[in-house]
């Protein structure tokens, strides 16, 4: 019984599920650049001289990260494609009504929840390397773009890491929200093959079992990358 | 339509819904504290066996998405029906508010046992050692000494997963509850009116400013005594 319904081919939902897993491990990866690209110019601005930029990345990091999650991704799915509608309307009639591609809002909605987030763990990476540091490299003459570069930034990795670990989980873990946009995600397939076989439970189970086997492998490799991350500390 | 036409034809339902997001919160999380103490102590002090149930427990809640949790909860009931029927089950399974409540209080409960415990941990070892040194007996020193430091100590991790679960708690509109992001979806889906979306994010917004408010004066009753006196 369990064999077919899992198994690879016609009569089973493996090959469906595994297609599923893929989209899911495509979206969090694809969104992983992009949301860390776009912490760090956040992560800029709430460090910045200069007041205004301050409060654009104390407002960003706020409004993001006390809004649900879901509510960015049909803000950006519904948006983007009203968006989208209206300017091909004016420039192109032919075409008629389209949806925005639901990888790409997915992708963008979810780097947009990850970026406040990893701008704030990144914030306090930065402050997290000791004064003392960047007055020894003032002291001997670097420049304050010298400092960032030499000293601020190869520490970076180390205090920023168990933090990024955390959100790469959560990463993961809200990609399943893109189910609900029509993407075929893990979540969809799921959802499919309970439609079919009519056996919700082993389904969401198998689904939730997936997941978790990613999350674990995913905390196994961070453990390998902290514990490599810190190999030339030494301990207390 | 005008901002002002908008908000007074869509708030009423939207508060309605807000309402049902901070029942579902509220209901999820202290159902969540109840439970969240005792397994905190189990998974420090409890038997082996306990302690890896537990920790498979909390690995299994944080390693997978609410949602799929929501799904195994609320679909995946409908294929034990017959089972659930004859338990007289079945009634509480079929409403998605309970199911939303059920999961919530499962996943809370997880992340809530964690904190406390990192609270446990914290207490500093002299407190306890002091207080089992003036004949206080164990159920004493937990109530007195470690239970009231501890929570001190997790109180801010606490407020932080509420906000977290309030949150998530949209989630349950995904499975037919009516709370503020039902309400928004619902709105949306018959006007394509963008701006309920935006309506919708600002009372996600002020709930969390009005709830992060409150949650700090409890900690600041919590910790008065360690507050230093003016002038000192």
């Amino acid at each position: 019984m369990m064999e077919t319904l899992f198994s690879y081919g016609p009569q089973g939902w493996g090959d469906e599920l595994l297609a599923g897993v893929w989209v899911t491990l495509r979206l969090a990866a694809a969104t992983l650049p992009v949301g860390l690209l776009l912490g760090f110019v956040v992560a800029a601005a709430s460090l910045s001289r200069r007041p205004v930029l301050r409060a654009m990345g104390w407002g960003y990091t706020t409004v993001m990260r006390g809004m649900p999650e879901i509510l960015t991704l049909f803000i950006v799915y519904n948006g983007l494609g009203l968006g989208l509608n209206r300017l091909l309307d004016h420039f192109a009639p032919q075409i008629g009504a389209v949806d925005f591609p639901p990888f790409a809002a997915g992708v963008i909605a979810l780097a947009l929840v990850f970026a406040a987030f990893a701008a704030e763990v990144l914030r306090g990476a930065f402050q997290a390397v000791p004064e003392g540091q960047v007055l020894a490299g003032l002291a001997i003459g670097m420049t304050g773009r010298q400092v960032f570069w030499r000293i601020k930034l190869p520490q970076l990795w180390r205090f920023a890491l168990p933090g990024m670990g955390n959100l790469w989980l959560n990463l993961l873990k809200d990609t399943a929200l893109v189910s609900v946009i029509a993407l075929d995600d893990l979540m969809r397939a799921t959802k499919v093959a309970v439609g079919v076989t009519k056996q919700p439970f082993t389904f969401y189970l198998a689904a939730c079992l997936i997941y978790w086997g990613l999350c674990l492998g995913s905390e196994l490799v961070l453990t390998r990358l902290e514990a490599r991350a810190n190999r030339g500390v030494r301990r207390a | 339509m005008s901002l002002i036409e908008s908000l007074s034809t869509n708030l009423p339902k939207l508060l309605d819904g807000a309402e049902t997001t901070l029942i579902l919160t509220g209901l999820g999380a202290a159902l969540a504290a109840v439970f969240s103490p005792g397994l905190a102590l189990i998974r420090l002090f409890g038997p082996t066996p306990a302690k890896m149930l537990l920790r498979a427990y909390i690995s299994f809640v944080r390693g997978t998405p609410l949602l799929a949790q929501l799904f195994l909860v609320f679909y995946g009931s409908g294929q034990f029906r017959a089972e659930l029927t004859g338990l007289g089950l079945w009634s509480f399974f079929r409403d998605p508010f309970n199911c939303a409540v059920l999961v919530f209080v499962i996943n809370s409960c997880a992340y809530q046992t964690e904190i406390l415990r990192g609270g446990i941990e914290a207490v500093p070892p002299g407190e306890i050692e002091a207080a089992r040194a003036i004949g206080m007996t164990r159920a004493r020193v937990l109530a007195r000494v470690i239970f009231p430091h501890a929570y001190r100590i997790a109180w801010p991790a606490l407020g932080n997963e509420v906000i977290l679960l309030m949150k998530a708690s949209a989630l349950a509109s995904i499975v037919t509850v009516f709370d503020l992001m039902g309400r928004t979806r619902q709105i949306f889906s018959r006007s394509f009116e963008f701006s309920v979306y935006f309506e919708a994010a600002a009372l996600y917004l002020l709930i969390t400013v009005v709830f992060v408010f409150l949650w700090r004066q409890i900690e600041r009753r919590l910790t008065r005594h360690m507050r230093r006196t003016q002038g000192s």
